[in-house]
Parts: C-alpha cells; structure tokens; sequence
C-alpha cells in the first residue's frame, strides 16, 4: 500500500500552505521531518531536511486511520505558504521511502474506497471545491453531507416495503398474510413516486445553479449591448465602437448574482449582413439567445413592446441616455436602470432555483427517470390482480436497483425482514 | 457384499443422504451410505408434504437431474396442491402431501435398486484423515471404510437435544440418538459451529377428531406431479381439515409461557422466523385473535394426523388443554407430544460451492448441518455434494451451479456467501432471476448439463429429448403463424386496433391469451399438445422480461469467471479498508461475483477486486 502525499492549497503564495500525507507511511514520513510528532493529533514543530537543516516551522496534525478525510492515516503539514518552503517540503518527502506524489483525486478516491464518503458526495465535494457562489456552495455542501442518500433511503424505504408486501402474498399464500396488499402497495408507490419526480424536475435547476444561468443580451447593433455588459462587468470585456457589428462573437461574462452563478453573453447586433463573418456571428448570437435562461431585449423607444417578449424575457429601452432618462430604458453609460435590472433578474433566477433539489446531475436525474418508470409500470400491473404479482414486484426490484446506482445496494433479507416483522408467518 | 474401498461415502439416511448417494451412484462412482438404521432411511422427521414455494423448484431441480425425491413424493402423494395457481407460473409451487409409509418404502426400494450402492447400518464414531484429506469413516464397532471423500448429512443429530417443557434429553428426533462422537471429532476442525433449533407439533389420532364439525381443504382436481416424468397420482386422494386457535387457547399458551422450553431460557439456538411455534405466535401477534390449523392426515393406513401451525416446546399437559380447547379437537387423544429439537450446524461460509469444506478437503456436508430446515433444502445440497465428490473420485469437475440458472444455485450461494442466522429455508424471493427460473422450465434448465456429468439415466434422457423436440416444432409453428388484431381483440385481447398482425407467440405473451384460446382461433394448432402449447405460454408471459434477466444473468458469470484465489492475500491489495478485508479474509470468495453479495461490500471495493483478479490472470 503505497503512502502518497501532495500540497492541498492552492500553489503560489500564501499566508498558509497545507501539504498532506497518507498511508501506511504517513506517520513515518511525519517523524522523519518533525521528530516526535504531537501526542494529542496537533502540535508546532520545526521540519528539517535530510541534512538536519531547518526548512520550516509548521504546525502539524496527524489523524488516525478511523478519524481522517481518507480513512488512513494522515498527516498534515500546515507550512508558511512560500513558494520556496513548499517545494522544499515536497522535495523532502519525495526522497523518503514508500511515498509518491498522489495523482489528481487520489485524496478522495481514497475517501470513496474505504467508504468514507459515497459517491453522490465526492459529487459534492467535488462541486465544494468548484463553488464560486453562495447557491453553490449552498447546494454541494447538502450534497456532500449525503442528503440525497437520505432521501433515496426515504424513497427505498417505501418501495421495500411495497415489495415486502408483494412478495409476502406470492412467498406466503398459504398463511395469515392480508389478501389485498393493493391499496397500502399503490399508497406506498405514488408516495414515493412524487417525491422522486419533484426531486427529478430539480434537476436543471440544481444543474444551473452547478453550472450557472445564461442571461443573453440581444437587439440590433449599436443598441449600446457591449457598454452595458462592460458596465455590468466592471471591465472593459467587449470592445465598442460607433461601428455597427462590431461585436461578432459571443462575449461571456460570469457574474455573481445574489448568490447565484450568471453567465452574461453579448451577442452581435441581429440585423441583414452582407458581410460573411458578421453573418456567422448572428446566427450565432440567435442560437445562444434561444438557449439561454433569459433574454434581454434592448430595443428603440419606438419599437418597445412587451408583448413581443416571451415569458423568459425581458425588454429596456436601450440608452435611455439618449431618450431623457426613458423610465423603461437602461444605459451602460450612465448606469440608470442598471439596478433594477439586475433585482429583477435576480427574483427570476431564484424563483428558478427554488425547486433545486440535491439530486444535482444528469446521472441522477437519468436514475431517477428510470426508477419512476419502473414504478409507473408495476402501477399498471397491479390491478390486474395476482396474476400479475411477479411482474410487478419485478419491476419494484428494478426500481430499487435504479435508487442503488444513487446510494447503497438493497438485500433480499431486508424484504423477508420486513415481511417477518409486520406478518405472522408460520402455519 | 461390502467393497473394502469406496469413492464415496455417505452418512446419514434423511433426503441429503439418499439423493447424495444416489447421484453419485448414477455417475458411477462406487458409494455406501451408512446411517444408524437402515430402516428410517427415507423418513419424514416433521410434516409429512413436500414442495410448496420455492420448495417445489427445489424438488423439480433435483427431478431434472434424476433424483428420488420427486418421484417418491409423487408415488406416495395423497393431496396434491399447485400453491399460487392463480398467480404467474414463475411463483406457483407444487405441493404435495405424503404417506409416510409409502413414502419410507419407496424411497428405501429404489436405493435398493440402484446399481453399487451399498448400504450400511451402523453409527460412524470417526473420520479417517490421511494426508490432510478425510479418506474415510471408523464404525461404532472399529470397522473402517475408506473411500475418496465423504459426505456428512447428519441433520439435527449432531448433539441433537430434545425439549418437551422442562424437560430434555438428548436425541436426533424422537426415537432416535444423538450423534455426540462425530460431533466431538468435528470440533477438532476448528470450524465455526452454531446452534440452532427448530420444532414440531404433537401428533393427534384421528378417530378422536370431530371432523363433522370441521371446514374441509380438498386438493386440486387437477393434479401437479412433483416430478416430469409422472402425470397422475398413485394413491387415493385425501381432504384435509381446517380449524383454528381461540382465545381460550391463547390464554392457555401465555398463562404457561414460563413453562416453554423456548422461554424458559433453556433453549439458546436460533428458531425460524417462518416457522415460529405458536408460543411465539401468540407472544408476537398479541393482536390476533386465532391462527389457522391444518389438519393434515398423515397416511392412508394410520389414522395419526399432523396439526399444521402449532409447534410447540410446552409441557404435555398443557399441549393437551390448548389443543383441546379448539374446535373439532374437544376429544382428541394425543399420540406424540410436540417437542423442540436443538442442534449444532457448521458455519456454511466454510464451505466450497461444491460444500466441501474447505480446511478439511475430502469431507462434504450437506442438509441441515449447513443451517436450512427442510426436506427439499437438505435434498438439493444432497444432489450439490453426491455430484462433486463422485465427479473428484471420477477425475473430473463438475460444473458449478450458478445463481442465475437455478434454486440450487441460489441456495449454495446464499450459504457459502452470507452464512446464516436462523434456519435457511428457500423463498421465491431469494431468486432475483425468478421469471427465468421457474418449476416448470428445470428440466430445460438443468437436464442437459446432468446428462453431461452422467446423472441422469436413459429413461428421463428420452423423455425430456422428446419434449424438446415437441417444444421446438411447437414454437416454430407458433412463430410462422400470423393473426389479425381484430381476432385477438375478439377473444378479449386489450390492443390497439390499428397494429399489425401478431405471430401466435406474440399472441401468447398477452394476458388474455392462452394456449387453448389460439388453438379455437386456429385448428391448426391442434397439431400442439396441449401441454406443450401451455408451456410456450408460460415462456411467452415472460418474455419481455428475459432480455434484460439474460444480460444480468451474463453480468453475473461474467463477475463469476473473475476468479480470486483461496490464498489470496488481501493485505496486499493497496486501498482496501481493513474492515473490507476482515470480511474478505473470512469469507474468502471465489470470485468477484460472490464477493459482491458478502454484506457490506462496497463499489470501490468490488473494483479493486476486479483490478486484482485482472492481474493474477494475467
């Protein structure tokens, strides 16, 4: 068993910089730099080379293979984040025996390999690590704490019981079992079935949340969209000129909107071009406006007209420095009606967001889909009677086994120990 | 005529015993079967019915590969009960019940008539042990027997201990002894021991039952033969009654509660959850006001008949007044009274999926010595050790049997993988490829590979070619046939008008459709044995089914020929948490396969162990 160690920080300069070390060699590694290492998981030491020379004075942690992040054991170097330092350190540790520089995620993969976290939150942490908003942190913080494991044992723990029930009147039939099972079978169904389908249509509104909305800004040219996405950005992003289609491509800004991750895209002015790239560009700029979550009109006083709008969009008078102050209009160059629109926008994107679950990915949503229709079909097969009890507590295991691929796996003596506790078997 | 050496040998006369020394006897190896008394060879110790759910793919598994049971069972049938008839043909389970005697007889007869198989009354002491591999069995009188392996099918007789109230003595079953010698001996293998009990009720005489008063249970007017080969019973065909439990039988049982065996803490062993006695049942089911009874007559020429539903460890008198109390049973005379049996089984996880164990090469254990509770469970393994020890002797390996293509298989594989806690006992439930393995397709299942190793005789070889030659020109016919949905529709078929034509076996997967129906469609099909054509249509229900069972039928050989060897180190397997190789280390899979169904085994666990089988084959 290899030991492996690697700088947990970011590289570069920093107040501190956390070099972590684990496997079987840890400890060794540990006493081989620090001398004595701290009795109680933590202590100051001074870390010396092979030579004996000081390279730095950290603080230092060690853990036990049942107490640490990996499930072995770890220690950990807190140095002074010093470019210098840290590659003395690691330098160090390279020349030690039994230890090797740890490949990317190894750490974690570690953690999932002796079970100390599942794989729906090493999907979290992963997403932690990447959070640059508060609604993602949000989101990979519940995710990593295991809540959508805990929802799928609610939702597993029903559909064991339903097939408790199925298989208690096919395995039993001779003996005191209830006859008709059907009723508490179906509660027990749709019960699980709408909480996993709210759960499913969260989905891409969690995945949003993950991977940020899209806000796209479109009109015609010289409607002042580049200014306005350089004022919203606080840089200069787009270049902008009096020349009409100077924009060509799309032009992405990431904002951090009330918690919430917003992509902003300038797209090129949308009016005939004769000009080949420009052309390019517009189709362009319409294929990204149609896909995004909201589209800002920025049009001429003249041509305002909300219902032109759909429900996802939303239309301003563009420079409304040039209309005299237009109440509907908005300006880059000014900054009126900035403000507004950003609260709106932002009450859109959160009423979004609102149905965000934990289940955060495709790989969920594509589990989920396919256990509801499992369950959709042992629904079917149901009234028809016993006849067709072994299909539909087929389709149950299927269910169950599609909840798995979430979470851990399901035990045929779960089922007969649910059916033992709640019937008297035995004639 | 004794032989002085065998291939195998066989201890024990219950139903891991004979059908164990049977089909290694088919197989031609030279075998004895020594038991304490060659006349309770083929006894049923407890209820006198085989089959039921999940049983009766036991008993048509081991009908598939020529074993006894089956045919026995059918000969001595005097109640036959197809359980589940109204439900799929994947969960219906033949049942039967027997007399006893014909049952004894019959069984004891065709042993007789099977070719070098010697049977030998006497009690085995000891073991021989030779090399590090048991080669044979010391008598109670000194003689020895050597043989290649034996096999050990002593059911509850290892320190068997009888409970009757407060009082106990030890026994194998009522009547019989103990087996305290070999018990001893087995414990010098240092395995993992366990206890265990299980129970049975008094037997009543039936010319004191008022069955007058009592609901009757006829069997099914038409009959389901255990075995392929039989159509139609033998002996006469019974009723059986019905009463119940009452309050005052329940006040009866709980005023005596401190008096049970069971609950006066003389009983240490686990009981069976399914079969609890009816102390238990009144205790955990305060809430129900009666139980059902099954008054089973136990033969047509004894008037003795076995109370189905109330085993019991309570004193006799007491026994007397509960049962007394109920309806029918005012005067009833109690022949035997119910008693508890408890008894040391080996920890099954020590055993190879041929059940050898695998410290103590040579020596096989089969039945209830395993942990199961049941005739057909202790059959089965019977049929799983009998074919690999005379396949050993023979010089050759039989092949496994494998989860996705029997009972049998299921079986093995829940033993050696997960061990057990209380009396294994088998449940359609238990098979996650239900739909595919069903009673009425083992034959098809398991006959031709039995045909291979040699177990299976000309006679049932004949039989079974026939009918899957039947088979295949019936379902080619039903293939070519083409009928309009308007017909189907006619004949209560739930489709969409607008679709095109169906093939008589897409007709067949439909609910509404049976064989008997197409064939009124159609004179045609007349040309179809009906009970061939009903076949096709049990095959057709679950057709759309098996696409997806076969593809997890393949991922499980597939994990199954990941093989991991006996003395694999898990020390070395980098990233493997030390709780994951306590287990491993203890159960010391054979595969990635089964290591995936050992409790607690995790994703990232099962791929390290896929990356280290994938080297050591390499």
């Amino acid at each position: 068993m290899e030991t492996i160690y690697a700088l947990a920080t970011a590289r570069g300069r920093a107040g501190v910089a956390i070099i972590r070390i684990s496997g079987p060699a840890a400890h060794a590694a540990g006493e081989a730099m620090a001398g004595e290492l701290p009795r109680h998981g933590r202590g100051l030491r001074r870390l010396r080379d092979a030579q004996g020379d000081l390279l730095d004075e950290a603080l230092v942690l060690t853990f036990d293979e049942r107490r640490s992040f990996t499930g072995e054991a770890v220690v950990e170097l807190h140095l002074h984040g010093s470019r210098a330092v840290i590659s003395a350190v690691l330098d160090r540790l390279g020349d030690l025996p039994d230890l090797r520089p740890a490949e990317a995620g190894e750490f974690t993969r570690r953690a999932l390999e002796n079970g100390r976290l599942d794989l729906s939150q090493v999907e979290g942490l992963a997403d932690l690590i990447d959070a640059e908003t508060e609604a993602q942190r949000r989101q990979a913080m519940r995710t990593m704490s295991g809540a959508l494991g805990q929802r799928a044992e609610v939702w597993k723990r029903d559909l064991l019981r339903a097939m408790a029930l199925l298989e208690a009147v096919i395995d039993f039939a001779d003996e005191d079992v209830p006859v008709d099972v059907t009723p508490e079978v179906e509660m027990l169904l749709d019960r699980s079935a709408d909480a996993m389908r709210r759960e499913m249509d969260g989905v891409a509104a969690a995945e949003r949340i993950r991977d940020g909305f899209e806000v796209a800004i479109i009109g015609a040219p010289n409607m002042g969209k580049s200014t306005l996405l350089n004022h919203l950005a606080g840089r200069d992003a787009a270049i902008i000129s009096d020349v009409p289609g100077t924009t060509r491509d799309v032009i992405e800004v990431r904002m951090d909107l009330r918690g919430l991750p917003v992509t902003l895209l300038d797209t090129a002015g949308l009016r005939e071009s004769v000009d080949q790239v420009e052309a390019i560009g517009i189709g362009r700029a319409r294929e990204r406006a149609a896909a995004a979550d909201i589209r800002l009109h920025l049009v001429s006083p003249e041509d305002f007209d909300t219902a032109l709008a759909g429900p996802d969009d939303l239309v301003r008078v563009a420079r409304s420095d040039l209309h005299d102050a237009d109440p509907r209009g908005i300006s880059g160059l000014t900054g009126q009606g900035v403000p507004d629109l950003l609260d709106e926008l932002a009450d859109r994107l959160e009423a979004r967001s609102a149905s965000a679950g934990v289940a955060i990915r495709e790989r969920h949503r594509v589990a989920l889909r396919e256990g509801l229709a499992h369950i959709a079909r042992c629904r079917e097969l149901l009234p028809s009677g016993g006849i067709a009890h072994d299909l539909a507590a087929e389709e149950l295991r299927l269910a169950v086994r599609a909840l798995d691929s979430l979470v851990g796996r399901v035990d045929v003596e779960h089922i007969l120990g649910e059916i033992f506790s709640s019937f008297c078997i035995g004639k | 005529m004794k032989h002085d050496h065998y291939d195998v040998i066989v201890v024990g006369g219950g139903h891991a015993g004979v059908e164990a020394a049977a089909i290694a006897a088919r197989m031609g190896a030279k075998v004895a079967l020594v038991t304490m008394k060659l006349s309770t060879i083929g006894a049923m110790s407890c209820n006198p019915a085989i089959g039921g759910l999940g049983k009766g793919h036991l008993v048509r598994e081991v009908d598939a590969l020529d074993g006894l049971m089956g045919r026995v069972a059918d000969a001595a049938g005097i109640q036959f009960r197809l359980l589940n008839r109204r439900k799929g043909p994947a969960v219906q389970g033949p049942r039967l019940q027997a007399d006893r005697v014909i049952f004894r007889d019959r069984m004891q007869a065709e042993l007789r008539s099977v070719n070098d198989l010697d049977l030998v009354e006497g009690e085995v002491a000891d073991l021989i042990e030779e090399g590090g591999r048991i080669t044979g069995v010391i008598l109670g009188e000194g003689q020895k027997l050597s043989a290649h392996s034996v096999i050990l099918t002593t059911g509850t007789f290892l320190r068997g201990v009888l409970h009757f109230g407060g009082e106990t003595r030890p026994g194998g079953r009522m009547g019989d002894n103990a087996s305290t010698r070999l018990a001893d001996r087995m414990d010098s293998f240092g395995l993992t021991m366990g206890r265990l009990k299980t129970g049975t009720p008094a037997r009543l005489d039936g010319k004191t039952i008022d069955w007058e008063r009592l609901e009757s249970q006829p069997g099914d007017e038409d009959p389901v033969m255990l075995s392929f080969l039989n159509t139609a019973p033998e002996a006469r065909q019974i009723a059986c009654g019905i009463t119940h439990t009452n309050a005052q039988a329940h006040d009866i049982i709980r005023e005596n509660l401190s008096r049970s065996a069971m609950y006066s803490g003389n009983i240490s062993g686990t009981g069976p959850r399914y079969c609890p006695s009816i102390e238990d049942k009144v205790v955990r089911f305060a809430d129900k006001e009666s139980h059902q009874v099954f008054l089973e007559p136990e033969g047509l020429t004894t008037d003795t008949v076995y109370p189905n539903g109330i085993s019991t460890s309570l004193p006799v008198e007491v026994q007397n007044d509960f049962i007394r109390s109920m309806k029918g049973l005012k005067q009833v005379r109690i022949e035997q009274p119910g008693y508890a049996i408890e008894y040391d089984y080996v920890d099954p996880r020590a055993l190879t999926r041929n059940l050898e164990l695998r410290d103590v090469p040579g020596l096989y254990l089969a039945g209830q010595i395993n942990g199961t509770t049941g005739y057909e469970e202790a059959a089965a393994q019977g049929c799983v050790a009998g074919r690999a020890a005379a396949a050993a002797a023979l010089g050759f390996e039989a092949p496994e049997f494998s989860r996705s293509t029997s009972y049998i298989g299921v079986m093995v594989d829940d033993l050696i993988t997960r061990g057990v806690t209380e009396p294994y006992r088998m449940f359609t439930s238990r098979a996650e490829f239900r739909l595919s393995l069903r009673a009425d397709n083992a034959d098809q299942r398991l006959t031709s590979q039995g045909r291979e190793i040699g177990c299976v005789g000309d006679e049932r070889w004949q039989a079974f070619s026939e009918k899957m030659e039947r088979l295949e020109a019936g379902r080619i016919m039903l293939s070519q046939s083409k009928y309009p949905v308007s017909a189907l529709i006619g004949v209560g078929a739930n489709l969409n008008p607008e679709r095109p034509a169906k093939t008589g076996l897409e007709a067949l997967s439909l609910p509404e459709v049976d064989f008997s129906v197409l064939a009124e469609l159609d004179p045609s099909l007349q040309e179809i044995d009906p009970r061939v054509g009903e076949q096709i249509k049990r095959e057709a229900i679950y057709s759309a089914y098996l696409d997806r069972q076969e593809r997890d039928a393949q991922t499980i050989a597939k994990d199954e020929s990941r093989r991991l060897p006996h003395d694999l180190d898990y020390g070395t397997i980098p990233g493997l948490s030390s709780e994951l190789r306590f287990k491993l280390e203890r159960h010391r899979p054979a595969s990635v396969g089964e290591a995936a169904r050992i409790e607690g085994m995790t994703a990232a666990g099962l791929l390290l162990l896929i990356n280290t089988s994938r080297r050591i084959a390499a």
